[in-house]
């Protein structure tokens, strides 16, 4: 048996961007276990920026040759990297990249936001004492890069198989992840476990229509599968059945409706940076994928499946519009926001035509940028506690004796920042109070809106008009009229930060609600590691909202897979 | 058609946005000259205009001029694509006439906190970059792109300086103005389909004449028109802007309703009629009869109105009813009327704001009631008052006289009930104008009152230009009408429709008119 096996010939230069992740991902495992402590965290951290970095460098070296010869199949059929692979792996590793410089931030509190002793039964003395050490781990490097590398994979495979396996690779350090908040710890474990049961159970329906699909075709390779569809007669319902389980499986991970339901309490439960590189990574690899499943694969099946994706991409624009106007915590929110915009761009999956791939592509990137930013606002307004002294505090001296106490480093709770103010009440007057924090939240929300000028109006012109090109006005109607429902709560939240008092007036109303035993909403100094990756994420909503061309034409150009 | 010569209408974008950066950047210790910055800015920018209007040759102002077309978006078809006629260059005119007065207007408010004030005249400064773009736009998508963007500014100048209920307001109105905008959305993503196509698939000048079906026409008429019609705004959609115009600061009123809702009817003027002429013809009966219908609902209500800035809120309503009457009775003489009618009532009504802007300073009350006999203390303030309030009711002599005469003239060539029902709104106008006056400025002097001091230099120079331009005009309106006049035959041989000379077309110059 040995003998009739002939290793392929694999291409290695072309998985330059996964092997540096994933590799990168290795080190982080043994520097975890053989580095002292105090090395850790630089390590990890230049380990998993140079991985990211690295990785887009080599998708960027790789498009040239790509462009020319259209896109190689890699590993005997398992990788393909073509135009869309090398532009959704871009899109990963730049967006990766911003995330981890959001995970990085410790802020002006020395402290991230990942729990120092994640195995620790929540509010036992155990987690105390690890809290009280000030110790901080850094395992959630190389977690992330395990995941990236799955995601850099995932839009690429070519075999079903390979499809699972990236599928598991990306997901299973995501559940992890998911539970390692620092803060609200019971909420982080309750988001882990939810995750891993609704994503497992996900996933085994993607193994069984993976089966299904398998038994239809005799060949787990797309290519096969693709032209089994023409030839192979009578099988027709394991085709269907196989063909929607495995959309099933990815639409999960797409966080569509009906398939939605973790995405709240995940978004909301997970650190928020990780949140962050959840919301804006896993969404651009799961819709990669689904990509090239629909436009590759199934494309025969289009008017047996299309009844089936309108349904689902109404229900999501609709539901998570409709839920968002409802939401109060804005980590929920932005999870229905993300489940809405996971309907607009299923509208440019559906007009099944090279300009909805590139409008897909475009969609994600303008999507991520503002995502990664959002959250990486989200995860420096913070709540600072009340001075625990008994209320007779004299009011005017709260506000100066907590910051104080803040900045002696007093690791009691009283006066020092804690968790992240995350309702939406709790960001009223910061447009007064921190403008230019205010006016960057502004633009996400503003691109998320689609407001012109700003990239989220490029991307859903593009797949709005992708959608009416290939016959779906339709379903570009609901979408632009979801837009304008949806704006509602996008402005809700600009409302609050520029047109509303802090904490009822100004710097008393602040002090009182301290002294009244509340809560008050501070925004904590960034190391720099975050300011810098909102900005670059600002920067990219600008311009892809007023020069949208160039790239533009480079997802036109790349929009093209080879079966 | 690639721009030869100095780039105007670009120099015109640019310049305002400048203005605003500048006004943001100033270090905290030169706070206190922002004010005299942004008017600088504003000033600069009318003489630019001015300059601009001296280098378009008014003898072809059916044609768009001062043209530049440069590549944007070559994947979607979008060009950046500027070019006025005399309908577009008179707008801007009129936006670059009113920055600098609102700028001034708002010196002193804020009460004194410049850090406040350098947001707003710099929001100001903003609106003015978009409000230039959009009458000088040639592209379907970049008029799109400019129609949503200036929501923004406006949205915040209301949400943050507004008065009591300013949040409710800027909500309102900017969900309104995003709703209609977004339906516009998908019409414009047709159209392209339906155009030319490539890469200036946008291009205005590429889609008219276009072979649309006459379903598909009709629809994207209506998706277009109920934009331009929430824009206007006319009955039924105008819900959001007395709220807005109530809780908006004064001048915010003053570019809100003088300009910015001219995008609407300037919109189905240089849009909806060009692009889908056969639908045009098809709606216009409807449209009229909501035309009709707000110059009378308008009229009315704000004869009932309590609160100041709602009762102008309200007459805008009925004047806007006046030009879409006139934009879609198809005849050269009531579109010109209407042209130049956005003019006029931009300029009545961004003084008729001012003023009232000053009587609520005085007093801190918007309502009508808590006023009285202020002609016995403030004189120049209700002399102004008078005078520009009877242009909003077109006394012969003022510039508003001659539109909203060609208007009914025109109108009633072709539909002559039409007419007949709307020369009511010179009544209305005269009941709600005359009525105001007389509750404010009449009558025994309100206690608390007799201490108002009288308008200050500043605040008489930042309305007197308005006085003085409208009976200039009222009198000699030939430069304007030279202006309008062949945009709306243009605009007629596009639609095909027939020409019904008014009886009194030939009075069209309305010289003898005025002068009766």
């Amino acid at each position: 048996m040995t003998g009739s096996f002939t290793a392929p010939a694999i291409a290695w230069a072309q998985l330059t961007p996964v092997l540096l992740v994933l590799g990168a991902a290795v080190v982080g495992v043994l520097v975890e276990a053989f580095a002292p402590m105090r090395l850790r965290r630089p390590l990890q951290l230049t380990l998993s920026l140079l991985a990211t970095a690295g990785a887009l460098v080599a998708v960027a070296a790789l498009w040239n040759g790509v462009r020319a010869s259209g896109g190689t199949v890699v590993l005997g059929g398992s990788l393909i990297v073509d135009g869309p692979t090398l532009v959704l792996q871009g899109t990963i590793a730049l967006l990766a990249l911003l995330s981890i410089l959001v995970m990085a931030d410790r802020t002006e509190t020395g402290e991230d936001a990942f729990s120092p002793q994640a195995a620790a039964v929540p509010g036992s003395d155990y987690e105390e004492v690890a809290r009280r050490k000030g110790l901080s781990q850094t395992e959630v490097y190389p977690l992330v890069l395990f995941a990236t590398g799955g995601m850099l994979i995932f839009p690429a495979t070519g075999d079903l198989l390979t499809l699972f396996v990236a599928l598991e690779v990306l997901s299973l350090p995501l559940y992890l992840l998911s539970g390692l908040a620092r803060r609200r710890r019971l909420l982080s474990q309750e988001a882990s476990m939810k995750y891993f049961l609704l994503g497992a159970f996900a996933s085994a329906i993607l193994l069984f229509g993976i089966a299904l699909l398998y038994g239809f075709a005799g060949s787990i390779r797309y290519a096969d599968i693709a032209a089994a569809t023409h030839k192979v007669v009578g099988l027709d319902g394991l085709l269907l059945a196989g063909a929607l389980m495995v959309l099933v499986g990815l639409l999960f991970k797409v966080g569509a409706v009906p398939f939605h339901a973790w995405t709240p309490d995940v978004y909301q439960g997970a650190p928020t940076p990780i949140t962050g590189f959840m919301a804006a990574c896993t969404k651009v690899a799961a819709f990669g994928a689904l990509l090239r499943m629909v436009y590759v694969v199934l494309p025969d099946l289009k008017w047996d499946l299309a009844p089936a994706l309108w349904a689902v991409a109404i229900l999501t624009i609709v539901v998570g519009t409709v839920a968002g106007l409802l939401q109060t915590d804005i980590k929920r929110m932005l999870a229905y926001s993300s489940i809405a915009h996971a309907g607009f761009v299923l509208t440019g999956v559906i007009a099944l035509n090279t300009q909805g791939v590139s409008s897909v592509l475009f969609y994600l990137l303008a999507y991520g940028a503002a995502t990664v930013g959002a959250f990486g606002i989200v995860s420096l307004v913070r709540e600072r506690s009340a001075v625990a002294v008994p209320v007779a505090v004299s009011v005017g001296a709260v506000g100066s004796r907590s910051e104080d106490i803040g900045e002696a480093a007093d690791v009691a709770t009283q006066g020092s920042v804690l968790g992240e103010a995350t309702q939406v009440s709790q960001w009223a007057g910061l447009g007064r109070t921190h403008p230019v924090l205010a006016v960057t939240f502004t633009l996400f929300l503003l691109s998320f809106t689609g407001i012109p000028l700003t990239a989220g109006f490029t991307g859903k012109f593009a797949v709005f008009s992708a959608a009416v090109a290939g016959g779906a006005t339709g379903l570009a109607i609901v979408g632009v009229l979801a837009s304008a429902a949806a704006a509602f709560f996008y402005v809700r939240v600009i409302v609050l930060m520029f047109f509303t008092s802090p904490a009822g007036a100004d710097a008393d109303g602040a002090a009182a609600a301290g002294a009244s035993g509340q809560p008050t909403t501070t925004v904590v100094t960034s190391e720099g590691f975050a300011v810098v990756a909102i900005a670059i994420c600002a920067v990219l909503t600008v311009l892809l909202g007023v020069v949208p061309g160039p790239v533009l034409d480079l997802v036109t150009e790349a929009a093209k897979f080879i079966p | 058609m690639t721009s030869s010569g100095f780039p105007w209408l670009t120099a015109l974008i640019v310049l305002p946005l400048l203005g605003a950066a500048t006004v943001w950047a100033l270090p905290r210790s030169q706070r206190r000259i922002v004010r005299h910055v942004a008017l600088g800015f504003s000033i600069v920018e009318l003489a630019l205009a001015v300059g601009a209007l001296l280098a378009f040759d008014t003898s072809a102002s059916g044609t768009h001029q001062l043209s530049e077309t440069h590549a944007w978006i070559s994947s979607f078809g979008v060009s950046y694509a500027v070019g006025v006629d005399g309908l577009g260059l008179a707008l801007v005119l009129l936006s670059v006439v009113l920055v600098p007065l609102v700028i001034l207007a708002a010196w002193r408010e804020q009460d004194g906190d410049l850090d406040r004030l350098r947001h707003y005249v710099a929001l100001v400064l903003l609106l003015e970059v978009f409000m230039v773009a959009v009458f000088a736009a040639r592209d379907v998508f970049l008029f799109y792109v400019l129609f949503e963007a200036m929501l923004i500014p406006v949205y915040f100048m209301i949400g943050v300086f507004g008065g009591v209920h300013r949040r409710y307001a800027a909500v309102k109105f900017l969900l309104f103005s995003l709703a209609g905008g977004l339906i516009m959305l998908v019409g414009v993503i047709a159209l392209y389909l339906q155009g030319p196509g490539g890469p200036q698939g946008f291009l205005i000048d590429n889609l008219v004449g276009a072979n649309i079906p006459v379903t598909t026409g009709r629809w994207l008429f209506a998706a277009f028109f109920i934009a331009f019609a929430i824009k206007a705004p006319m009955f039924p959609v105008h819900t959001w802007l007395p709220d807005a115009a109530e809780n908006a600061p004064a001048g915010t009123s003053v570019l809100l309703v003088g300009v910015l809702d001219k995008v609407g009817t300037f919109g189905m003027l240089t849009l909806c009629l060009p692009l889908f002429p056969e639908a045009s013809r098809w709606a216009a009966p409807a449209v009229i009869v909501l035309a009709v219908i707000s110059i009378l609902y308008g009229g009315l209500l704000a004869i009932g109105q309590k609160d100041l800035m709602r009762l102008i809120a309200y007459t805008s309503v009925s004047h806007f009813g006046v030009i879409v009457l006139g934009i879609f009775a198809f005849t050269s003489v009531s579109v010109a009327g209407s042209s130049f009618y956005m003019v006029n009532h931009g300029l009545s009504t961004g003084g008729l704001f001012l003023l009232a802007g000053y009587l609520v300073q005085r007093r801190g009350s918007q309502q009508i009631a808590d006023f009285g006999g202020l002609q016995k203390v403030t004189p120049v303030l209700a002399g102004l008052f008078l005078t520009i309030g009877l242009s909003a009711l077109s006394l012969p002599g003022m510039s508003t006289f001659v539109s909203e005469y060609l208007v009914l003239i025109g109108t009633y060539a072709r539909h002559r009930p039409a007419a007949v029902v709307a020369v009511v709104v010179v009544i209305l106008a005269a009941l709600y104008i005359l009525l105001t006056y007389q509750r404010i400025f009449t009558g025994p002097v309100r206690t608390g009152l007799e201490t108002t001091p009288d308008l200050s230099t500043r605040e008489k120079w930042a309305v007197a230009p308005l006085v003085a331009i409208m009976l200039v005009l009222g009198f000699y309106p030939a430069p304007a009408l030279d202006l309008v006049r062949e945009p709306a035959k243009v605009t007629l041989e596009l639609i095909s429709v027939q020409d019904v000379p008014a009886g009194a077309a030939q009075t069209a110059s309305a010289t003898e008119g005025s002068n009766k």
